[in-house]
């Protein structure tokens, strides 16, 4: 279900690391509790965040949730997909349904994001 | 948290349960959006038996109603049901709910929000005291279902001997459904056609189950509360807390249709009728966001710069495809067309008021 090559925040955001670079999005368990995504408000590239900030905004029908940044770093692409088809966060979250790219201000950030098996544990403890 | 009895038969079919109004109750099983397109186009089955039942009783039932409500209780015969409100005598709202006639002029079942029931319980208690009238909070009792959308009645008609060709909108009858005694009454939230239907049974999953198996195969779907809101936003269909309350008079909210001020004393009348004379400050409109970005409730509402007021119920409409909402402007700013502007987040977003209901159905 989650990739292993992920790493995970606990407020449900995934990274997909490749070099000095980032793909962001959220994890199949958060847009299962969004519901139908109806609008993605993206943020410019550019922008600069540091880790635990807002990056973007997620609205399904019923709720709004903030993107946080897990980790520090500058926006360097958005899924401009999503502008028209924000449902592709529901279709794939993992894949197609990916929101940014970020280049990274410090790798070693990485180390207190959780891999796959930690997520999947983390989640457990939620559902109880 | 109280469960319904059909709280079993919703985690069989996956729903996301939610807390709302003390109450443990489906918010959606397959998804919100698909939920909501199939109550407009095929067909929905809700439960919906948290909602409030309340009898009044007694040679002055319809006497008590009348004085606590502003429609016209008197012209409802038995099989008939109208619309209407608990009103303070300041006119403004206690609860919305449906008046059930049930014999006349002494049987009258009120139909009244989950989260309500227990202080319009009170309301009525304290406010009839003086009448001969026997009230009786039956909401643990009853179960309620409702079937809605354009194949409601092709769906329940085989379940039931009541012959529902025959049953007008905003009427009842008795019968059984799938074997089990029901009220059945042509009502709903949805905007669309359907019925809902009242039992006492301590198995109304029978009848839950014989409409999902004869409905399935047509395109009906179970469906949760974020549908029921979405649907009833997109019908403009008042809730409570978001569109009326203790601090909105029924007037202000558009509904002077259910105001009969020839029927005699009402609670609320006098405050009504003077702010009918003196003219409204401001009413329940419709609006539109035609910027990007969704209104929500208590988004902050300006007009030339200056905050008036905040959003109350707001939405994206699945079936519009439209961001919606509803929202007391000053009388002056109502006409359909005037702009406004509401705070999204960091954003000033641009807003239209707009004709309601956003969704009509289309008439056969």
């Amino acid at each position: 279900m989650y990739p292993e090559n992920f790493y995970y925040s606990q407020d449900h955001e995934w990274l997909k690391v490749e070099g000095e670079e980032a793909v962001l999005g959220i994890t199949d368990f958060a847009q299962k509790q969004l519901g139908d995504i109806i609008y993605v408000d993206l943020p410019a590239v550019g922008k600069t965040v540091e880790a635990h900030q807002t990056l973007a905004t997620v609205e399904s029908v019923k709720s709004v949730s903030d993107v946080y940044s897990p980790v520090a770093g500058e926006v360097i692409e958005v899924n401009q997909q999503l502008i028209q088809t924000p449902e592709l966060i529901n279709r794939d979250p993992h894949g197609q349904g990916w929101i940014l790219k970020l280049r990274l201000k410090d790798k070693s950030e990485l180390n207190s994001l959780m891999k796959a098996a930690d997520y999947e544990k983390f989640l457990e403890g939620l559902e109880h | 948290m109280k469960k319904t009895r059909l709280n079993q038969v919703h985690r069989e079919a996956g729903a996301r349960l939610i807390e709302f109004a003390g109450w443990e109750m489906p918010v959606e099983y397959r998804g919100l959006i698909e939920e909501h397109l199939a109550v407009r186009t095929k067909a929905g089955l809700f439960d919906v038996s948290h909602m409030g039942e309340i009898i009044v009783e007694g040679p002055e039932a319809l006497v008590l109603v009348q004085y606590l409500t502003p429609n016209d209780a008197g012209k409802l015969l038995p099989g008939q049901i109208q619309y209407s409100a608990l009103t303070t005598p300041q006119g403004t709202f206690v609860d919305d709910l449906l008046v059930y006639c049930l014999s006349v002029p002494d049987k009258y079942l009120l139909v009244v929000n989950a989260a309500n029931t227990d202080k319009d319980f009170a309301w009525i208690k304290e406010k009839g005291a003086g009448f001969k009238a026997r009230v009786t909070n039956e909401s643990d009792r009853y179960s309620q279902l409702a079937l809605q959308g354009p194949l409601a009645q092709e769906i329940l008609q085989p379940l039931t001997e009541i012959d529902l060709s025959q049953m007008k909108a905003f009427n009842y009858a008795y019968g059984q459904v799938a074997g089990i005694d029901s009220l059945v009454s042509r009502t709903g939230y949805t905007g669309e056609d359907g019925f809902e239907i009242y039992t006492v049974s301590e198995t109304p999953e029978v009848i839950w189950k014989a409409i999902v198996d004869r409905g399935e195969p047509l395109g009906l779907q179970p469906v949760g509360l974020g549908a029921r809101d979405t649907l009833r936003l997109e019908a403009k269909l008042m809730l409570y807390g978001n569109d009326i309350s203790d601090k909105t008079t029924v007037l202000e909210a558009d509904l002077k249709w259910i105001v009969k001020f020839q029927k005699g004393d009402f609670l609320g009348k006098a405050a009504l009728e003077q702010q009918l004379a003196e003219g409204l400050k401001r009413k329940l409109v419709g609006f539109e966001v035609i910027d990007k970005g969704i209104a929500r409730p208590h988004y902050p509402v300006y007009i030339s710069g200056q905050k008036v007021t905040e959003v109350c119920s707001g939405s994206y409409g699945p079936y519009v495809k439209k961001a919606i909402g509803l929202v007391y402007l000053p009388s002056e700013a109502t006409a359909i067309g005037t702009e406004f502007e509401i705070g999204i987040r960091d954003k000033m977003a641009k807003a239209r008021v707009v004709p309601t209901p956003f969704y009509k159905r289309e008439k056969k």
